[in-house]
């Protein structure tokens, strides 16, 4: 070590290069958690299908996919997937990223929408029924307006740790802020500043975050609680 | 008498290999009180379940005024019932639980309004002022913007009878109502239960530990024991004149 491993110099000349793949970065999580919210029905519903072939076949394939790191998925999508024939495509390394991870974060999507249905209780489906509302009404005014709330924390923690495992994509070559970084330190033979710049932008963005779902959480814990209702109430007295 | 509203015919019902009815035949008569008592785990509950359409039987038919619930008629033959089947059978039904069930996410005035707009399609105004009448009815008028959590157990279970109330059905079930409350409570949701049977011209059907009350106001006792219907007449029958061991070792649990 020369003792000039640090140098606020190439950390004020790293800082604007690899924010340029912030866009990337966020393009890509919110990307990969749209893919995986809507891909998370996919299993919710296989999962409620009511033959146990497909149920244990569905349950296999999802374990499967969560047991296996997300990075192995990406590399195989990236270059083994288009050399297999027939089925073999060639994707962009954002498509790549997007649907990799996607789905890998769909497994565990599918299973909070799955905790949220399962957190409504029999006695509701059953005062529905003895109600007379139909399958759809039961499912928009009595199950779903129950089963939602508690999932959006839960969502949120997800989209957080989504976040921190993107700049993976960067071995697949996704231009994000890991890659950004990584191509700076290559050129200047010196990583530690750029680095420090990936983690402290993961930092500054995922901390807040966390903080807020966490809010997020104790008001949906609350939400039919007497206190929270009055204020409720109260709000709309006064607008 | 009139024609029975419903009429069980031979109706089993078993969960796994446990048969918890072992052939029930009853006539329930348009604007009767029946009061079903017994043991626990006597199959009580599982009879108005069935009429629900919360249970299905195993076999036999349940058959609401004149319309075989359980099944359908399709290409001259009798099948399972599809949902549509029940639905059209259901709403002459109505139901309190154990447990109130009501709607955590609606004011209790939401909780009435609900169904009666979305299944009967009913003028939201009417149903809005019907349903505010008899929350008056139960003693909850001062509460209709209220939530279910802001309600003590008695309060709940009296916005459940409202809740089922507003659907006019001509028949109503209550499924032990008052066996999740506090014993301060009991009296208050009774006291309301006495009135629709006084004031409404539906049938009722109560499962019931509360066995004076159920005496008191029951056109016809049932006395469930071990999957059938050991005994059944009006409770002076029921009560005094009965030579059924088990109903006397039953009601004597009752006496101090």
């Amino acid at each position: 070590m020369n003792g000039n491993y640090w140098s606020w110099e190439r950390f004020s000349e790293a800082f604007p290069y690899v924010l340029e793949g912030l866009t990337t970065t966020v393009a890509v999580t919110i990307s990969t958690f749209i893919f995986a919210m809507i891909f998370g029905f996919v299993w919710l519903f296989l999962r409620r299908i009511p033959l146990r072939p497909v149920n244990w076949t569905v349950t296999w394939i999802m374990e499967f996919i969560r047991s296996t790191p997300p990075i192995i998925q990406l590399f195989f999508m990236y270059l083994a997937w288009p050399v297999v024939p027939y089925v073999g495509v060639t994707l962009s390394p954002f498509a790549c990223a997007v649907i990799g991870l996607g789905v890998h974060f769909s497994t565990y999507i599918g299973e909070i929408y799955r905790s949220g249905i399962e957190s409504v209780g029999k006695g509701q489906w059953e005062a529905s029924t003895a109600l007379n509302l139909s399958l759809l009404d039961k499912w928009r005014h009595i199950i779903l307006p129950q089963a939602i709330p508690p999932t959006i924390p839960m969502l949120g923690n997800y989209f957080i740790i989504l976040f921190k495992e993107v700049p993976i994509t960067a071995t697949i070559s996704v231009q994000g802020i890991l890659y950004m970084a990584n191509t700076f330190g290559s050129q200047n033979w010196a990583y530690i500043e750029a680095l420090t710049i990936v983690g402290l932008i993961l930092l500054v963005l995922s901390y807040p975050s966390a903080v807020l779902i966490r809010k997020l959480e104790v008001k949906m814990n609350t939400r039919f609680d007497k206190n929270a209702v009055i204020k409720k109430i109260n709000k709309g007295v006064t607008s | 008498m009139a024609e029975p509203i419903v009429r069980y015919q031979d109706v089993h019902k078993s969960f796994g290999d446990v048969e918890v009815l072992k052939g029930i035949d009853l006539d329930i008569y348009p604007a009767e009180k029946v009061a079903i008592i017994g043991p626990s785990g006597s199959g009580k509950t599982t009879i108005i379940r069935m009429l629900m359409t919360l249970e299905e039987p195993t076999s036999g038919d349940i058959i609401v005024d004149g319309t075989n619930l359980w099944k359908m008629e399709k290409n001259g033959g009798l099948v399972e019932a599809n949902e549509k089947h029940l639905r059209s059978v259901r709403g002459d039904i109505g139901m309190v639980f154990q447990h109130f069930n009501l709607f955590p996410h609606m004011t209790i005035l939401e909780n009435c309004m609900t169904a009666p707009i979305r299944v009967k399609g009913e003028d939201k105004q009417e149903v809005e002022e019907h349903s505010i009448q008899m929350l008056e009815r139960v003693g909850l008028g001062d509460k209709i913007h209220n939530y279910p959590s802001q309600l003590s157990g008695g309060q709940k279970q009296r916005v459940a009878m409202a809740r089922a109330l507003v659907m006019r059905p001509k028949i109503m079930l209550f499924d032990e109502v008052t066996s999740a409350l506090d014993p301060e409570l009991v009296g208050e949701v009774l006291e309301v239960i006495r009135d629709i049977a006084k004031n409404d011209d539906m049938a009722m059907v109560l499962v019931t530990h509360e066995m004076d009350f159920a005496l008191d106001i029951a056109d016809k006792v049932l006395f469930l024991d071990e999957g059938v219907i050991a005994e059944q007449g009006t409770a002076a029958d029921v009560i005094e004149h009965s030579q059924n061991e088990r109903l006397q070792e039953f009601l004597s649990r009752f006496r101090g």
